[in-house]
């Protein structure tokens, strides 16, 4: 067993887990946070993707262990109460989703490329969202939402 | 995933130790290969030892006509790094089209060579640049680096602390992708070093490999219209079900002759 301490979305969380628990089941089963999917379990579909001290990365291809030490944070810790994120927000506004099973994944990369670039162009939104797929081929929408999204956190400051 | 011992030393000499003393150990970096192969049980090692604790194994930085790179350094930090982009800016440009986003973030420049995927993008740079690999014990070569399909000269408990790249005059990869993995079905990197050129071929073989005859002739004369009646055996070549070895010959042709004139394009002015 190995001990770990990982702040998730703004709280400290230790517990004492294998090493061998993926960032994700970490998540997913210890901490009861189900909003991170497990989609392709091979690092192609970007449904696992939360942000890992600001950056996005596979929950499924990384070790809890690895995280030691880390701030994670997952889309449960976005919305404030009942107000969703102005990310969260533009997605449902232009319908950026169908099952929403990938919605999750989609969101916490925008929210890097946005923090990379304030104003992405859709050329910047299309090559940052290159690990994330989605099947229901919404993706038109989903540049769409991303592109009002990262205008709304701009306004928002 | 089966079960393992993990270690988080903090220094390259308890890490080495670690794996020494191991029935089965492994070191893992980025993880981005090691974690599915685990998961596969293509890996089942009884024993990781993570890198990630020890100092001194990221940064990037120019000394005279060499950059160097750490071995821990992720490859967001290469795709994004202006010293990297003014000393060898198709390095940059490579790493920044490997893989995704997500996968840049954590994949490593250690993690991928000691990895030696034959289809992998950084082999045919370092081989190209004629790269020397710095562990905790030697210098390697990178002619002498790459052995074959995920195999290295990389001894038992051996870490790569970082890579150092002579800075060419100018250099170029081009490579056809897989549209899913990203990986290259044939990449080759052109470079030329005073006089000197090197062409080396990713995808196409067990192992990264340099193509003799397009350097001889390009080191005669630096165009692509120099090489363009230069075929290579398909015999030997790599058959999947992305291409076939006929296929591949005659991509290594057209990704090496884009490449010369990619690098004439941005050639330094003299």
């Amino acid at each position: 067993m190995a001990r770990v301490s990982i702040n998730v979305n703004g709280k400290p969380e230790a517990r004492e887990i294998k090493p061998r628990t993926l960032l994700v089941e970490f998540l997913r089963e210890h901490l009861g946070l189900t909003g991170t999917h497990v989609g392709c379990d091979t690092t192609q579909c970007g449904c696992c993707i939360v942000l890992l001290d600001g950056k996005a990365v596979n929950s499924c291809t990384m070790l809890a262990v690895q995280a030691d030490g880390a701030s994670v944070t997952t889309i449960e810790g976005l919305a404030d109460g009942d107000r969703l994120h102005p990310m969260q927000a533009a997605f449902r506004e232009h319908h950026a989703l169908q099952c929403g099973f990938c919605t999750p994944g989609f969101i916490m990369s925008a929210l890097e490329l946005v923090a990379k670039k304030k104003n992405p162009t859709e050329a910047d939104i299309r090559y940052g969202l290159l690990g994330n797929m989605c099947r229901c081929t919404g993706y038109e929408n989903i540049i769409k939402a991303v592109k009002a999204g990262a205008e709304a956190m701009a306004k928002a400051g | 995933m089966d079960d393992f011992n993990y270690h988080e030393p903090r220094t390259l000499a308890e890490a080495a130790a670690a794996v020494q003393a191991a029935r089965d150990g492994i070191f893992i970096a980025g993880g981005m290969s090691l974690i599915p192969a685990l998961k596969h049980r293509r890996a089942r090692p009884s024993d990781l030892v993570d890198l990630r604790l020890i100092d001194g194994l990221t940064g990037i930085r120019r000394e005279a006509d060499t950059l160097i790179v750490g071995a821990m350094t992720k490859h967001a930090d290469v795709a994004g790094s202006d010293v990297v982009r003014n000393a060898i800016p198709d390095l940059a440009r490579l790493v920044g089209e490997m893989a995704d986003p997500s996968v840049r973030n954590r994949a490593t420049l250690g993690g991928s060579i000691a990895h030696a995927d034959p289809a992998s993008d950084y082999p045919p740079a370092l081989l190209a640049l004629d790269a020397t690999i710095v562990t905790h014990t030697r210098s390697v070569a990178a002619a002498d680096f790459f052995t074959g399909p995920f195999t290295t000269a990389l001894r038992k408990g051996e870490i790569v602390k970082a890579v150092d790249f002579p800075i060419p005059d100018n250099a170029a990869y081009v490579k056809f992708a897989n549209v899913a993995s990203r990986y290259a079905i044939v990449g080759v990197f052109v470079a030329k070093r005073a006089g000197r050129v090197r062409v080396a071929v990713t995808g196409a073989k067990a192992k990264v490999f340099r193509f003799d005859e397009m350097e001889a002739a390009l080191e005669k004369s630096f165009t692509s219209e120099a090489i363009k009646e230069i075929a290579i055996s398909p015999q030997g070549l790599t058959a999947d079900i992305h291409g076939t070895p006929d296929y591949r010959a005659h991509l290594i042709g057209i990704m090496a002759q884009r490449a010369v004139a990619s690098a004439l394009a941005k050639s330094r002015p003299s």
